[in-house]
């Protein structure tokens, strides 16, 4: 893969690129679906893509392929240098400074050497019981989308002309099903998943499947609600939603085009005293977990908000110039040349039980699904379609459905009056419950 | 790349990989003929490129190509996928192998005749956006930002992207029937930031289509160029958000305007349409076929056979003609979308709606261009017969849960309808209603059909694919308004 790159990179600085690096994926990927207890379908992938950015002067451009075959790759380079032609020159455009990059490369125990080595027969038995399991738990699962498995194994590498060369291998593995419940002609799917590095690591089949049988019967039932100002308390992966969008508002290019709620606000109060966030690249085994970020950077823990006060931006090198900031390592790769990505982002946990958070509510709602993308980056107004749990009294009391939770985030995040013990890195983003303060509920 | 090559997807995959009709026949029937129910090989090659303009310059620019194949073997229920990017021989024919494991026996189901019929001709260009000279593009995004800028002192950021795409595919199946295919795609999106007394907003407006790099520089309808359409109406929606006032929360009546509020069509009915769902028996308008599930106003179409249309397509990812498929007629549901592997199983027939993503991704039923058949009003006389309500105009993107039918979208433009006559601007606001409900209670339809600009992408399953959508002025007398005002 190294070779590979040298060879782009090389033949970039001979058609006149003052610099260049380049990005190469290549992975294989199988994934086994059963339905009703049946192959539903099988699918084996084999993907390979390289991305490059190159820099004539002050310009810059980006090409990609799939073709590695060497007139493709050639043809490729060719056109990126002569993109950087037209493109205007910027100041700040071009690669890391050389004395920050990664020099050693850190150990995160990201790859399954042999997890992989499962027969397709044997993934296509973890899917069945899996959705096996769901199926049977009450007779009122009477369908289902059926049980997945699948697995990932994926090399990286990057290299710049600068000097820098490395790569590094991932493995990850997940098992989910969707189930239906059903009751007096009305259906409801719901479903649960789990996704980790390390086969050994993931949840049974009997697990996930009961969970996920366990979260579509509690959505049997569910009725609109009347319009009301109330107490929301976000389950941990509907917390995690907000979570990413605080990233997305301190991401370095939202900040310097002026499209985010959050300019302006470094050193400032943003939220509730008790809310913590953080982006870890460095958590062994972690899915968000990389050993350099997209141009060559160490990944750092970078604490982005320290007991509700703004304290980091999320910057790659340009956005960290546009800012007259450093970056913060955290570049990352997408088709067009180099974006901000998070790593592990998570909510730090607080002390209190998610019993006690939904007890404290005497009227209210639990959150469980969020569907919609009524999110304004650029104000922070927030509203969405929501499904859960009414709260009565403390309790969850019965399932709700077609409503909608409205505000505005920097509102709620300083309305966050607690924040639960039970953070799981389920995902890359992760969150224990909150509860925020007041939203307003529309239904019926 | 050559036009001429483009025209012939045969000659293509042949020239560049060597991949002549007998050795897909050859490869197709060695492995996968008589031992299934259906196989067929999809080639993909894509060739993209994307400008963006930021702060006055053009400072982004990238071109992408990527090429694959994905083999697909289907006995009863299962299917076996493979794909690779690798297009040698001896790697596809691995897939092939990998794609028939599974479905190594046939189900003993007929393999229904399917009347492929002739693909349509409704994109051909004698210049591919894709090939259009650079230099004109980075000419009218610096046009467009100098104009967003000189129409509005607030306005203080302009974001400007141009992207376009060609992609050439062919599909092989073992009797030997091949159909290709070559795809010009383009969009023009600008997004403006705009600031008064401290307070920022943002607008975002484009359009593009299965059309030239010139349509963005003609004038529309007798209006102005189309670029320049673009760029005020971001300019405007920007300006108006910054006045806007709390939206109102709870059940209303509801304005929609004409055109792209049309997505309301997509999520509330569209994809509970679709085959897959409903042979599940996961859709809330499962088993419903010949029941009234909206007003007697409602005919709802999906038509991808329109020429130059973002959702249209000569023959759909499996090789199958588009149509125009009537799903509701007068408020009673009439019609499925379907793709091969459903039709089979539910007794139907394709109806041209065998999408995918990519050569990475296996074909689902999905929408084309879908909407709503003009009615008799007039659309002012629609919005003075409401005492109070809500006037939506544009929309975000929206979101359905098929099984249960609830469904979302976005309202970035709205305004409040009071006595009659639309008055303030409101902050936008998410609508959700019920898929099976929400269309019975359509009071009025305009007779002001409008197609949307050509932006729309719809996701399934993890696969994007480009679509359309349109809707007529309509009112819905109660859909709940998620705003904060109580």
């Amino acid at each position: 893969m190294l070779d590979l790159l040298g060879d782009v990179l090389k033949r970039a600085r001979e058609r006149g690129a003052t610099a260049a690096d380049a990005f190469l994926v290549e992975d294989r990927a199988f994934s086994a679906q059963v339905r009703l207890g049946r192959v539903d379908t099988v699918k084996h992938a084999r993907a390979q893509h390289l991305s490059l950015r190159v820099f004539s002067g002050k310009s810059a451009a980006a090409a990609s392929t799939s073709d590695f075959s060497r007139t493709s790759v050639e043809r490729l380079v060719d056109e990126a240098v002569s993109l950087a032609r037209i493109t205007a020159p910027d100041e700040l455009s071009g690669l890391p400074e050389a004395n920050v990059l990664a020099r050693e490369i850190p150990a995160l125990d990201l790859d399954d050497p042999t997890g992989h080595d499962l027969s397709p027969e044997e993934k296509i038995e973890l899917a069945r019981r899996c959705e096996a399991a769901a199926l049977g738990a009450d007779p009122r699962i009477t369908n289902s989308e059926g049980g997945d498995f699948a697995d990932r194994r994926a090399r990286y590498a990057y290299a710049a002309s600068h000097g820098f060369a490395a790569e590094y291998g991932t493995s990850s593995f997940s098992l989910s099903t969707s189930p239906i419940a059903s009751e007096n002609g009305h259906m409801q799917r719901d479903g649960w998943y789990h996704v980790t590095r390390k086969r050994a690591r993931l949840d049974s089949p009997e697990e996930i499947g009961k969970t996920a049988a366990g979260r579509a019967l509690r959505r049997l039932g569910a009725r609109q609600v009347k319009t009301a100002q109330v107490p929301v308390v976000f389950d941990p992966d509907m917390a995690a939603s907000l979570v990413r969008h605080v990233a997305g508002a301190v991401a370095g290019p939202s900040l310097y085009r002026g499209a985010s709620f959050l300019l302006g606000k470094l050193g400032r109060q943003i939220a509730a005293p008790g809310v913590t966030i953080i982006d870890d690249g460095t958590i062994s085994g972690g899915l968000g977990s990389r050993p350099f970020d997209g141009e060559g950077l160490p990944v750092l823990r970078t604490v982005i908000v320290d007991k509700g006060v703004l304290t980091s931006y999320l910057l790659d090198t340009y956005s960290g110039r546009k800012l007259g900031m450093a970056s913060t390592h955290h570049a990352a790769r997408d088709g067009s040349g180099v974006t901000v990505g998070t790593t592990n982002l998570y909510l730090a946990k607080g002390a209190l039980d998610p019993k006690d958070l939904i007890g404290s509510v005497k009227q209210g709602l639990y959150v469980t699904e969020l569907i919609g993308f009524g999110v304004n980056g650029v104000t922070g107004d927030y509203s969405r379609g929501a499904v859960g749990m009414w709260i009565d009294n403390g309790e969850l009391a019965y399932p709700v459905e077609e409503i909608t939770i409205a505000g505005n985030l920097l509102d709620m995040f300083h309305a966050i009056e607690g924040v639960g013990n039970d953070l799981v890195f389920r995902d890359r983003t992760a969150s224990p419950t909150v509860l925020v303060g007041r939203m307003t509920v529309a239904g019926a | 790349m050559t036009t001429n090559k483009l025209a012939r997807p045969e000659r293509f995959f042949e020239d560049r990989f060597g991949l002549t009709s007998s050795a897909l026949e050859r490869l197709l029937g060695s492995h996968l003929v008589g031992r299934v129910d259906h196989a067929d090989l999809f080639l993909e090659y894509r060739v993209s490129e994307e400008l963006t303009l930021e702060e006055g310059a053009v400072k982004k620019a990238s071109r992408h190509v990527s090429q694959g194949a994905g083999i697909r073997a289907q006995s009863g229920e299962r299917t076996g996928y493979a794909h690779t990017d690798d297009l040698a021989l001896p790697n596809l024919e691995e897939a092939a192998r990998q794609a028939r494991a599974i479905a190594d026996q046939s189900s003993g189901s007929m393999a229904v005749a399917v009347r492929s019929g002739r693909p349509h001709d409704l994109y051909t260009l004698a210049e591919p956006p894709v090939n259009a000279a650079l230099d004109r593009k980075v000419a009218l995004l610096l046009k467009m930002d100098a104009a967003a800028r000189a129409s509005d002192p607030r306005v203080k950021q302009v974001i400007a992207s141009l992207g376009s795409e060609d992609v050439v595919v062919l599909i092989a199946t073992p009797s030997g029937w091949t159909v290709g295919d070559v795809r010009p795609l383009t969009r023009l999106n600008v997004t403006v930031i705009v600031e008064e007394n401290g307070k920022r907003e943002i607008g975002n407006y484009g359009g593009g289509g299965r059309v030239p790099f010139d349509f963005f520089l003609e004038a529309d309808r007798g209006e102005a160029d189309r670029w320049r359409r673009y760029t005020s109406e971001a300019v405007r929606q920007a300006t108006i958000k910054l006045h806007a006032v709390e939206a109102p929360a709870g059940e209303m009546t509801v304005v929609l305007g004409p055109g792209w509020p049309g997505i309301l069509l997509h999520e509330a009915v569209g994809h509970g349409l679709e085959g897959d769902f409903n042979r599940k028996q996961t859709s809330a308008f499962s088993g419903r076929m010949g029941q009234k599930v909206a007003s007697d106003l409602v005919t709802v179409i999906d038509v991808g056979t329109i020429a130059n249309r973002r959702g249209s397509l000569n023959v759909d990812d499996e090789g199958i003609p588009t149509r125009r498929n009537v799903l509701i007629e007068k408020g009673v549901l009439v019609g499925y979308m379907q793709d091969r592997l459903n039709a089979r199983l539910m007794g139907g027939e394709p109806t041209g709606n065998g999408r995918r993503e990519s050569y990475a991704h296996q074909p689902m039923p999905r929408m084309t261009n879908t909407f709503m058949l003009a009615g008799q009003d007039d659309p002012d006389d629609i919005i003075r017969s409401v005492p109070h309500g809500l006037y939506a105009v544009n929309f975000g993107g929206g979101q359905v849960d098929i099984t249960n039918g609830k469904f979302v979208f976005s309202a970035s433009e709205a305004y409040l309808i009071e006595d009659g006559k639309i008055t303030r601007p409101v902050k936008g606001a998410t609508l959700i209603g019920s898929g099976p409900e929400a269309l019975t209670r359509v009071s009025r339809v305009g007779h002001d059909l409008k197609l949307d600009e050509g932006v729309g992408t719809c996701g399934k399953d993890g696969q994007s694919v480009p679509v359309g959508v349109g809707l007529p002025t309509i009112r819905i007398d109660g859909i709940t308004v998620g705003g904060t005002q109580v």
